[in-house]
């Protein structure tokens, strides 16, 4: 066992937890786009496409959250127990989107192209937006954006 | 095999559309998933090879992190949707 690799077993990171300030960012912006997503679903594919615009985006606020808390939680522990919880977390979550969805596909208020449009929609656009405010902060500190 | 090749037979057109929609669905997401996978793997990896040798930078290294395996993991979902749709 080489030096770097018992470091990254043993070392273990204290303080405040990034990713969670960062999906608490997310899911402060999900729930403030959520109404227009619910809306537009629900202008194209009528009530059923906006409960299930609703179900989809708790499915992915709740996926991110999941996601912080799984690297939080273990990053304080040690760095390789994260790197096998992000990877085991990975398959969990997949698995636990696909019982979300598995359990309400029949339902009569169920509409599986609006679920699925908001789930890639909803993901894609709160890590750019995300990104946006990360990449400015990181790059320039000192005009950090303010927050939504 | 050979039970299996007579239970196919059976089976009407109609069945066999869905059995192939279903095990094509099956495959696509499974194929899907695969590529994110390797993915976070690798860039878990470097992270935390990054963390270890920089503990100073860990912060850093985290929000970026978590931003990529949320964009990786975008694909895996995107998949997953192409498999709801034709499949589920």
């Amino acid at each position: 066992m080489n030096d770097l690799s018992a470091s990254a077993i043993t070392t273990s990171l204290q303080g405040p937890a990034p990713e969670v300030g960062v999906t608490k960012d997310m899911v402060r912006r999900g729930l403030i786009v959520a109404p227009l997503i619910i809306a537009v679903c629900g202008v194209i594919w009528g009530m059923n496409g906006a409960y299930s615009s609703a179900y989809g985006i708790v499915i992915v606020l709740v996926n991110f959250a999941l996601a912080a808390t799984l690297v939080a939680v273990t990053a304080r522990i040690s760095l390789g127990l994260m790197m096998g919880a992000v990877l085991f977390g990975y398959l969990v979550r997949l698995g636990l989107i696909f019982l979300a969805v598995l359990l309400v596909k029949d339902s009569g208020w169920i509409s599986l192209p609006a679920l699925g449009a908001t789930i890639i929609v909803t993901h894609l656009g709160l890590l750019v937006w995300e990104m946006k405010y990360v990449a400015l902060s990181l790059a320039h500190p000192g005009l950090k954006p303010s927050r939504p | 095999m050979e039970a299996f090749a007579h239970l196919v037979n059976e089976l009407n057109a109609a069945d066999q559309k869905a059995a192939n929609a279903a095990s094509s669905a099956g495959f696509a997401y499974g194929l899907a998933a695969i590529g994110p996978g390797i993915g976070i793997g690798y860039l878990v990896g470097k992270s935390v090879e990054a963390m270890a040798r920089q503990p100073e930078a860990a912060g850093m290294v985290r929000t970026t992190m978590f931003l990529g395996i949320a964009f990786t993991e975008a694909l895996a979902l995107i998949g997953f949707v192409v498999f709801i749709l034709i499949g589920l």
